[in-house]
C-alpha cells in the first residue's frame, strides 16, 4: 500500500511534499515561464476591478439625462450611454459577469468532464452508450447549442452557466477519456489493482494526477470561449438579464449608437477582447510548458 | 469507394437522430410546463392552450415521440408559433444570404490563412513568424461582433467603401451581392482564419522536416515548388480536418454576423425565433445547422483520398 502511494507522489512530482516546498516549486515554474507569470498578474488584476468596482464606482444603472451620449472625458473617463449612464462603472462592473460565468463554467465543466470521462474510461460497460451520447451533443455547433438552451430556460446567469456548460463538457470527458485510456494500460496502474487498491482510490490517486495536464489546458480554453459566448448570448438578448451591467448587453446596446457614441463600443469591446486573448495566451503558454506534444491533441 | 460513402452515410443516421431526439426531450424535459414555457410569462390561458393543442403537448410523450420521428422521417419540421408558416418553407426562404455569407467567409479565410501560415512555416521563429501567429491569437480571441463593430466603423462609417449592412440578393447581380457580404464575411472570416493559419504552420513545419522535403531541395527543385507541390499538398490533410471542425465556429458565427449586420438569413431567424420563444423553429434550425455540421465533416473525410492517394476506402 505504501508502495504505491509513493509511486503516485513521484507522478505528481512533488505535490505531496511540505507546504513549503510546493509553494517554493510552484514559483520557481512561475519564474521560468514568464508569460504564464504575466497572464495571471492580468487575470488578478480583472479579478481585482471585479471585487473592487461595485464598492467604489458610481451606481452602473444610475441614469442621467442631461450627460447623454457624452465623449470620455475627465468628467466621465470613458464616456456616457444614450441614457447618461457612466460607461466606465458599466465596463468596470461588467467585469464580475464575464469572469463569474467563465470561472463557473470551467470548473462544472471540469467536474462532469472528469465523472464523465473517468467512468467512460474505466467502466468498459458505460463507455459506449455514454460516448455515442457525447458525440451527439458535439454534433450541434456548441453556440447554436447554448443558444437553444437559452430560449427555453430564460435569461439568468445560473442558465448561461449552465447552457454553456452543457455545450463544453462533451469535449472535456472526451479528453479525459483518452488520456484514462492510456494510462489505464501503465504498469503502475496494474500494479494497483494487484495490490487490491479499490476503483474510487484508485482513480483518485493514480488515474487523475497522470490526467491532470491536458484537463488544465483544456480548462483554460473553456475558461475563454465560456466568456465569449456569454457576451454573445448577452449580445442577442439571450444571455445575462438586462438589468445587470454585462460586456454583451453593453454592446448590444451601443449598436445603433456605434457612429455617434463609438466608446460604448470600445470600451467593453476592448475589455473583452484583452480577457479573452490572456487567458488565450495563457492556455498557450501551459501547453508548452507542460507537454509540447499536446498542441496537436488539442487543436486537431 | 462507393460502398465506404454509404457506409459513412449510414453513420450519420444515429448522430443526427441523437440531435432530434435532443431536442425533442429538451423542450420536454425542461422544468415547467413547456406549453409556458414557449407562450411566456404573460400569456392568456387560452393562448397556452392554444400552442398546447398545436404542438401536441397535451398528448403522451410516447405518441409524441413517435409523431416527432415520423414527422422527421417526411421531412416535416411542423410550423411556427408566431407566424404559422411551415418551417422548412421559413428556412427554405432564408438560405440564400446564410449560403452565400458561409461561402464567402470560407474563401475569405483560405485566402488569408493558407499564405500566413506557409509564411509563418517558412520563416519559422523568424519576426514574420511571430506577428503572424499574434495575429492569429489576436483573431482567435475577439468574438465576431467585435471584429465586426471594428469593420464598420473603419470600413463603412469612416471610409465610406462598404455598406454599413443589409443584403442585396444573388437576384439582383452578382457584384451588388459580393459588395454587400465584404464585411460581414471578413468578420465572420477571423476566427476560422485564425484556426486555419495556426494548423496551417504547424502541419506545415512537420512536413518540412520530412527526408523528402530534403531530396527535393537537395535535386535543384525550386524552393516555392518545394513548398507548394511537395509540403503543402501533404500537410493538406489536418488542414482540411480543421476546416471542417471549424463549420462549427463558423455556423455559430453565422447567427451573431447576420444579426450586426441585418442579413436576413437562417442567422437572424434563429435570433428571431430565439427572442419570440418560437420553439419549433429553434428546432428545426438547430436540426438543420446540425445535419450541415455531420455533413461537412463526412465530405472532409472523403477528401483525405484527394490529398493523399494512400488513403483508399
Amino acid at each position: 500500500m505504501t508502495e504505491t502511494r509513493s509511486g503516485a507522489a513521484e507522478v505528481k512530482a512533488g505535490g505531496v511534499h511540505a507546504r513549503g516546498t510546493y509553494i517554493r516549486e510552484t514559483w520557481r515554474f512561475l519564474r521560468a515561464n514568464p508569460v504564464i507569470l504575466g497572464g495571471l498578474g492580468v487575470i488578478l488584476f480583472f479579478t481585482l476591478v471585479a471585487l473592487v468596482a461595485p464598492h467604489v464606482l458610481a451606481d452602473p444603472a444610475r441614469l442621467n439625462p442631461i450627460q447623454r451620449l457624452r465623449p470620455p472625458s475627465l468628467d466621465h473617463l470613458f464616456g456616457t450611454d444614450q441614457v447618461g449612464r457612466s460607461t466606465f462603472s458599466r465596463t468596470l462592473n461588467g467585469t464580475a459577469i464575464s469572469l463569474t460565468v467563465g470561472a463557473l463554467v470551467t470548473f462544472v465543466t471540469v467536474v462532469f468532464g472528469l465523472l464523465i470521462g473517468l467512468s467512460a474510461g474505466f467502466v468498459r460497460k458505460l463507455d459506449g452508450v455514454v460516448m455515442r451520447i457525447m458525440d451527439g451533443i458535439m454534433a450541434i455547433p456548441g453556440i447554436l447549442l447554448a443558444i437553444a438552451l437559452m430560449s427555453l430556460f430564460g435569461s439568468s446567469v445560473k442558465n448561461v452557466v449552465i447552457a454553456i456548460s452543457i455545450a463544453e463538457i462533451p469535449r472535456m470527458a472526451r479528453i479525459v477519456r483518452s488520456s484514462v485510456l492510456v494510462i489505464r494500460e501503465q504498469t503502475y496502474v496494474e500494479a494497483a489493482v494487484t495490490n487490491g487498491t479499490r476503483l474510487p482510490r484508485m482513480l483518485l490517486l493514480h488515474v487523475l494526477p497522470n490526467a491532470a495536464a491536458p484537463v488544465i489546458v483544456q480548462a483554460t480554453y473553456v475558461f475563454a470561449s465560456a466568456m465569449i459566448v456569454e457576451s454573445i448570448l448577452s449580445f442577442l438578448g439571450a444571455g445575462t438579464p438586462p438589468t445587470i451591467p454585462s460586456w454583451g448587453n453593453m454592446l448590444a446596446e451601443a449598436r445603433p449608437f456605434l457612429q455617434r457614441a463609438p466608446w460604448m463600443v470600445a470600451f467593453p469591446g476592448v475589455s473583452l477582447a484583452l480577457l479573452v486573448l490572456t487567458v488565450n495566451v495563457l492556455g498557450d503558454a501551459l501547453r508548452d510548458a507542460i507537454d509540447p506534444r499536446l498542441a496537436r491533441k488539442l487543436r486537431s | 469507394m462507393i460502398p465506404y460513402i454509404l457506409r459513412r452515410l449510414a453513420s450519420t443516421v444515429p448522430v443526427l437522430g441523437f440531435v432530434a431526439l435532443f431536442v425533442f426531450f429538451l423542450l420536454r424535459l425542461t422544468p415547467g410546463d413547456p406549453a409556458i414555457l414557449i407562450a411566456g410569462d404573460q400569456a392568456t390561458n387560452a393562448q397556452i392552450e392554444t400552442i398546447r393543442e398545436t404542438l401536441g403537448l397535451n398528448k403522451p410523450l410516447v405518441e409524441q415521440l413517435v409523431g416527432w420521428a415520423g414527422q422527421i422521417a417526411r421531412g416535416d419540421l411542423g410550423r411556427s408559433v408566431f407566424s404559422d408558416m411551415e418551417v422548412t418553407r421559413l428556412i427554405g426562404l432564408r438560405i440564400e444570404p446564410t449560403a452565400m455569407l458561409a461561402l464567402v467567409a470560407i474563401v475569405m479565410a483560405l485566402v488569408i490563412a493558407l499564405p500566413l501560415g506557409t509564411l509563418a512555416a517558412i520563416k519559422a521563429g523568424s519576426l514574420v513568424d511571430r506577428a503572424v501567429m499574434a495575429f492569429a491569437m489576436l483573431g482567435f480571441s475577439s468574438p465576431v461582433f467585435i471584429v465586426a463593430f471594428f469593420l464598420v466603423y473603419v470600413f463603412a462609417l469612416g471610409l465610406g467603401w462598404f455598406p454599413t449592412q443589409g443584403y442585396v440578393p444573388l437576384s439582383q447581380g452578382l457584384w451588388p451581392c459580393l459588395n454587400s457580404l465584404v464585411l460581414p464575411g471578413l468578420a465572420l472570416a477571423m476566427l476560422y482564419a485564425a484556426l486555419l493559419a495556426r494548423i496551417t504552420r504547424t502541419a506545415l513545419l512537420e512536413v518540412l522536416a520530412e527526408d523528402y522535403v530534403r531530396t527535393a531541395h537537395a535535386k535543384g527543385v525550386q524552393p516555392g515548388k518545394v513548398v507548394i507541390g511537395h509540403a503543402l499538398k501533404n500537410a493538406a490533410i489536418p488542414i482540411v480536418t480543421v476546416v471542417g471542425v471549424g463549420i462549427a465556429a463558423l455556423l455559430g458565427g453565422v447567427v451573431v454576423t447576420e444579426t450586426v449586420f441585418n442579413i436576413p438569413g437562417l442567422g437572424r431567424l434563429t435570433t428571431d425565433a430565439i427572442l419570440r420563444r418560437d420553439y419549433p423553429v429553434v428546432q428545426g434550425l438547430i436540426l438543420v445547422f446540425s445535419v450541415v455540421y455531420v455533413l461537412v465533416n463526412l465530405l472532409v473525410d472523403l477528401s483525405y483520398a484527394l490529398f493523399d492517394p494512400r488513403i483508399r476506402y
